[in-house]
Parts: C-alpha cells; structure tokens; sequence
C-alpha cells in the first residue's frame, strides 16, 4: 500500500514536470505545476504512512491509546499548508496568464520574447 | 530535437534519483517520529481535539497556519492589483449568451446548500476531518456557482473586505488571549476544553477555526469576484 502511493507520487511529479518542460500553452504549463504539486503532497503523505494504521482522527476508545491507531500526524499537517500555498501560487500564475494573454493575444510561449537572450 | 533529447535525459535523472529514494524507502509498522508521536499522544489530554491535524494545526503549529492565511491574503490582494481594471475602460453592456433555465433556478437552491455544507466543515474541524481551509473553499465553490448562473453579478467589494478584516483581526485577538490568559500565542486552553469529542470542546480551537473558514472563504471569493469582473474590460 505504501509503495503503490509513493510510486504514483514519483510519477505525478515526472508528468508533472515533463508538461512544465514540452508544452507551448501557458495554461498546459500552469496545470504542469499542479501536478507537479499533487506528486509531492502525495509523496509526502505516503511517508507519514504506517502500516495497518489509520487517519489521525480519535473517538473516546481509541483517544486512551492514540499512539497504537494512527499514522503520523504532522506530514498530513504539513500537506495541508502546502496544499493552500499551492492553491494561492497556482491562483498568481493563472492571472500572470490572463494578464499576458491581454497584452499579446496568445497564450504560447513562443510569443514571449522580451526576456529571451 | 535536440531540446526534446534534453527533457528525455533530465527526466531520466530526476526518474533515476527518485528510483533510489524508493530504494530506501519502507514501509514502518509503528510510529518511530519522536514528534508525531508527541503529538498523537498528548492532543487529547492537552488540546482535547478529536481530529490530532486541527491539534497540529490551529495550536500547536498555529503560528505557522497565521503566516498561511497571511500568503494566501497577500495572492488575493496581488491579484487585485494585478487585474486592476479602470473605471471608464469598463463595457456595462458585454453581450453573454442567456444561461440554461436549469443552471439558474437549479443554482438557487442548490447554493444555500453549498453555504451549509461548508459552514458544517469549518465548525466540525476539530471533530472531523475538515476544517477552515476546506470549509472556505467550498463556500467559494457557493459564489462560483452564483457567478456561473449570474455572470453580470458582482463580488461586493465592501462585505469582503468586511468580514476578512474583521475574522483577520479576531484570529490575532484569539492569539493574544491566549498569551494572556493561557500558556502561550494561540493556546486554546483559555476556554474550558470541556468534553473530548463534543462539539463544543478543544477550548478556542472551533472558534479559530471558523475565524480561518470566514477568512478563506472571503479570500477565494476575492479572487473569483476580480477575475470575472476583469473580463468586462475593454479589448482595446
């Protein structure tokens, strides 16, 4: 179970960052950098993974002996800020998009040429 | 060619690394992080929160998610500023295609709902899984909706500034209490924590969290309400 997890965790960062790197469109290259994202939120749930255990999320029998139920609690702590962080980076680089797409009227990358040297 | 040969070999690298990351990894049978089992332990007894992420989240790490809400103000005022639209560069009559009968009227009674559901979440985020970050985006997914079925509406810029400013100010008060009356910045104890897994107990933590919930909420709605107010500008 684990492995499964973290292998697709590894392989959502490779399609992730192959996007960012082969396509042309600004909005395939924003939703490259999300998936890119989902891999390592993935990864890092997967390492928190313990096995035969459950969410960390206590009743009042299993709260006298928390230790022996859950998995680890702070890399799911941990996705959850990087998970809004991803959410607020995505949101910029959406609008950076749009604002281009005024200027130029085009979303592919090849137009974009002012900083190239 | 010759850039897609260089893709092909720095994926393989990047695949090779991860490769021997895998080669290491295995899965434990029991908690050996010296923190997280801290934190298992002693979320209970010490912050009375059945859900040990709210714990981790709004208490012990609490400055943490502050500096979190702070990133995620900070993208909504950039992309403000950044889509800032002149008044007279505005179109009033943009001619939109009429929505379906059953996007609109279906919209009206299934947003309330939404609002609902996502008030549920955020209040819940100590007993279940959930809490403010997820309870706002789906009262966001509520004004999207709205927008969707009404696309000429309009955000209101001064009830968000409104309740952002207002839940903002509330989380830092919340804080400072807690240095005052308890053991330090955001410790939840000043309130009775009253019974484990109730809905009124953890002490501060559900009141934070719902503080969180509004603040989000109104963010995202921000963000949405000034992209779609955008599109009304003039191609010039």
């Amino acid at each position: 179970m684990g492995y499964i997890i973290i292998i697709t965790g590894f392989l959502l960062v490779l399609i992730g960052l192959w996007g960012i790197l082969s396509q042309k469109n600004l909005i395939k290259i924003i939703l490259g950098f999300t998936i890119f994202d989902t891999g390592i939120n993935v990864v890092m749930v997967s390492i928190g993974y313990v096995k035969g255990k459950t969410a960390p999320i206590l009743d009042i029998i299993s709260a006298k002996d928390a230790l022996k139920s859950v998995v680890d609690p702070v890399p799911q702590a941990l996705v959850l800020t990087s998970i809004v962080i991803g959410l607020g980076v995505s949101a910029l680089m959406l609008v950076y998009a749009i604002k281009l797409h005024h200027d130029k009227k085009s979303l592919d990358i090849n137009n974009f040429k002012d900083l190239k040297w | 060619m010759i850039k897609k040969i260089l893709i092909i070999g720095l994926l393989a690298g990047v695949g090779l690394i991860f490769f021997n990351l895998l080669q290491v990894y295995h899965v434990p049978t029991e908690l050996n992080n010296k923190l997280g089992a801290y934190y298992a332990e002693n979320a209970a007894t010490q912050v009375g929160a059945a859900n040990i992420i709210s714990a981790i989240v709004v208490t012990y790490r609490g400055f943490d998610t502050l500096g979190e809400v702070t990133i995620l103000f900070l993208a909504a005022s950039i992309i403000s500023f950044v889509l800032k639209v002149r008044k007279e560069d505005i179109v009033s009559d943009r001619f939109t295609s009429p929505n379906s009968e059953i996007l609109i009227y279906s919209s009206q009674i299934i947003v309330p709902v939404i609002f609902l559901v996502g008030i549920y979440i955020f209040i819940n985020g100590h007993l279940t899984p959930g809490g403010g970050f997820q309870g706002g985006a789906v009262i966001a997914s509520g004004v999207l909706l709205m927008m969707l079925a009404n696309p000429s509406m309009k955000v209101s810029h001064n009830l968000v500034a409104f309740v952002e400013s207002i839940s903002g100010i509330a989380f830092v008060v919340l804080g400072v209490l807690g240095l005052v009356l308890a053991g330090g910045f955001l410790d939840n104890r000043f309130l009775p924590l009253g019974e484990f897994g109730t809905m009124l107990s953890a002490g501060a933590l559900p009141l934070i969290y719902i503080f969180i919930g509004l603040k989000v909420g109104a963010e995202l709605s921000n963000i949405i309400g000034t992209i779609s107010y955008n599109q009304n500008e003039k191609n010039s």
